[in-house]
């Protein structure tokens, strides 16, 4: 109960800086919509893949890299935490270090999840069609998978003291998690120890997911996404919890 | 009376072979407020964040409402409560939410939060500033929340550090009645430190003084000032004060080290105060 009731204070402390802060989103839907307008737009003129227009081919993958960047980049807050004193309010409370890495966590799970929800909804302009089913669906495996590498983000914001040095390691991390998680292009013909690459990738399955729900081209069975994606979300869950017991 | 609450044993911390705190002992009566003074880089932070399971000893033990700061963090942080020196509040939340975030990171029954924050704000006399945002605060300001904060609990044991720091003497006044009545009628035990000297005069049962790490001195604060020669001054200041009893103390050290910019100020100030005594 107690440690119940921290979580709880943590997620709303989470949820009034996001409310505070709420500028970041529209920054943070900006890239997402370039990428759709400018690139999506630029290449469906000239191409179609596995039947339909490139630009609405590419709405998933987009999807995905926007919550793979806001997820991941919400380490960043740990490290600025740790250097502000009020972190240390929430270390002295009488509360597990697990409760204090879940709050953060699904602090930022809801962040990335409000912003996939609003670009989810611009899918009506790039010829998306939904259903229940597939909301809900698209909104599972997003939350999936910014448990997972908002997860991922905070193990490495806990880890690491100085935000350059995140920055550095992120960047090297976060850009070949998106160019081989086939969000811009189909991983079929990609070469075998690049395709090496695409397996180990946790984006590749909500990628695949996403287009199997929302234009049923999907390349694995969604079941099989969905429980990947789930060992991936689990893994760096505890992954994360065991960063936050080495803080002191 | 002879139920300590803080049990210090041998307490040493190195940060890569600097000594910050240095073999102490001391221990700690319940319902006593016990005065850690020294001049800066003393060791006194350290000391505290140490007792308050932030950061781990490199040697010795410590025991906070019996329970071992090392073996059994958990239990310790259920006892106790800090005001931080720096500041540790939450700027992009205001005041009321601050209060709040702490009632739910410490387990505040629920029925109690809305009164305890209503009394806390009271007590410090912030409740016009409720609904504004951290940020807005004066440092004062800020300083008096965080004291408030640091109540809401009702922890057994408190770790002040510096908490009258730039403030005002009627909010200082409040805080030291506050305090006051805590430890008559709770029974809280309290570690501070200050660098007031009129501050651990006070609120202090014991007090002990702090240098590079070790203590140097301790005991009542009566029993210090009669434990050092009578400052030679115009008979109605004859009587020591715990300042000359601090300058006594920790003043040797200052000007062995008098080739710092603050050891110079220093040593002027002893100097000065020499040829008056
Ligand atoms: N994390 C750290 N790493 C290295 N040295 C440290 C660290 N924290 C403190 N120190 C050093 O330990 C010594 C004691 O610092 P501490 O903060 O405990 O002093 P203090 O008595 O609280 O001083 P003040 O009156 O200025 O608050 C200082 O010399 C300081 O430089
Ligand atoms: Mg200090």
């Amino acid at each position: 109960m107690r440690e119940l009731k921290g979580l709880l204070g943590l997620w709303y402390r989470e949820l009034l800086v996001f409310w505070r802060e709420k500028s970041r989103i529209v920054s943070s839907l900006f890239s997402p919509i370039l990428w759709l307008v400018v690139f999506g737009g630029g290449m469906g003129t000239v191409s179609h893949v596995e039947g339909v227009n490139y630009q609405t081919f590419l709405f998933p993958g987009i999807l995905c890299m926007s919550v793979l960047f806001s997820s991941i980049f919400f380490g960043l807050y740990i490290v600025w935490d740790k250097r502000i004193d009020f972190f240390k309010e929430v270390l002295v409370a009488p509360l597990s270090r697990v409760t204090i890495f879940t709050g953060k966590m699904l602090g930022g799970t809801t962040d990335s999840l409000i912003q996939g929800a609003i670009l989810l909804s611009l899918g009506l302009f790039f010829g998306i069609h939904y259903s229940i089913f597939s909301v809900v669906a698209a909104m599972l495996i997003l939350f999936l998978l910014s448990a997972a590498l908002v997860s991922l983000g905070l193990m490495i914001g806990a880890l690491i003291d100085s935000l350059e040095g995140f920055n550095l390691f992120v960047s090297f991390l976060i850009f070949p998690m998106f160019f081989f998680s086939g969000a811009l292009f189909p991983l079929e013909n990609l070469p075998g120890w690049l395709k090496f690459f695409t397996f180990i990738d946790p984006v590749t399955y909500a990628v695949d997911a996403m287009r199997g729900i929302l234009l049923h081209l999907n390349r694995f069975p969604l079941g099989l996404d969905f429980l990947i994606l789930g060992a991936f979300a689990l893994f760096f869950i505890s992954a994360g919890t065991w960063a936050f017991r080495k803080l002191k | 009376m002879a139920n300590p609450v803080i049990e210090v044993k041998n307490l040493t911390k190195k940060f890569n072979g600097f000594t910050a705190v240095d073999s102490i002992n001391f221990e700690v009566d319940e319902g006593c407020v016990f005065g850690l003074l020294g001049p800066n880089g003393a060791g006194k932070t350290t000391t505290i964040s140490m007792l308050s399971t932030l950061l781990r000893p490199t040697s010795g033990t410590a025991l906070i409402n019996g329970h071992d700061v090392q073996k059994d963090p958990a239990a310790v942080r259920r006892s106790i409560g800090i005001v931080f020196q720096d500041p540790s509040s939450d700027d992009i939340l205001t005041g009321r939410e601050n209060l709040l975030l702490h009632c739910l990171l410490f387990d505040v029954p629920n029925a109690e939060i809305g009164p305890r924050i209503k009394w806390a704000l009271e007590l410090v006399d912030l409740t016009e500033w409720k609904d504004a945002l951290l940020k807005k605060y004066s440092g004062g300001m800020r300083r008096r929340l965080e004291l408030a904060r640091g109540l809401l609990h009702k922890p057994r044991i408190l770790f002040l550090d510096e908490p009258t720091l730039g403030l005002d003497p009627q909010a200082r006044e409040n805080i030291w009645v506050h305090i006051e009545n805590l430890v008559k009628v709770e029974k809280v035990s309290i570690i501070l430190t200050t660098h007031y000297m009129e501050e651990a005069d006070r609120l202090c049962d014991r007090v002990a003084i702090i240098d590079h790490g070790k203590i140097i001195v301790s005991g009542t604060p009566t029993e210090l000032k009669t434990g050092i020669p009578e400052p030679k001054r115009p008979p109605e200041v004859l009587k020591a004060t715990l300042h000359d009893v601090f300058l006594y103390y920790t003043g040797k050290q200052l000007r062995e080290s008098g080739d710092t910019a603050e050891g110079g100020f220093m040593q002027k100030v002893m100097n000065f105060t020499k040829k008056n005594r």
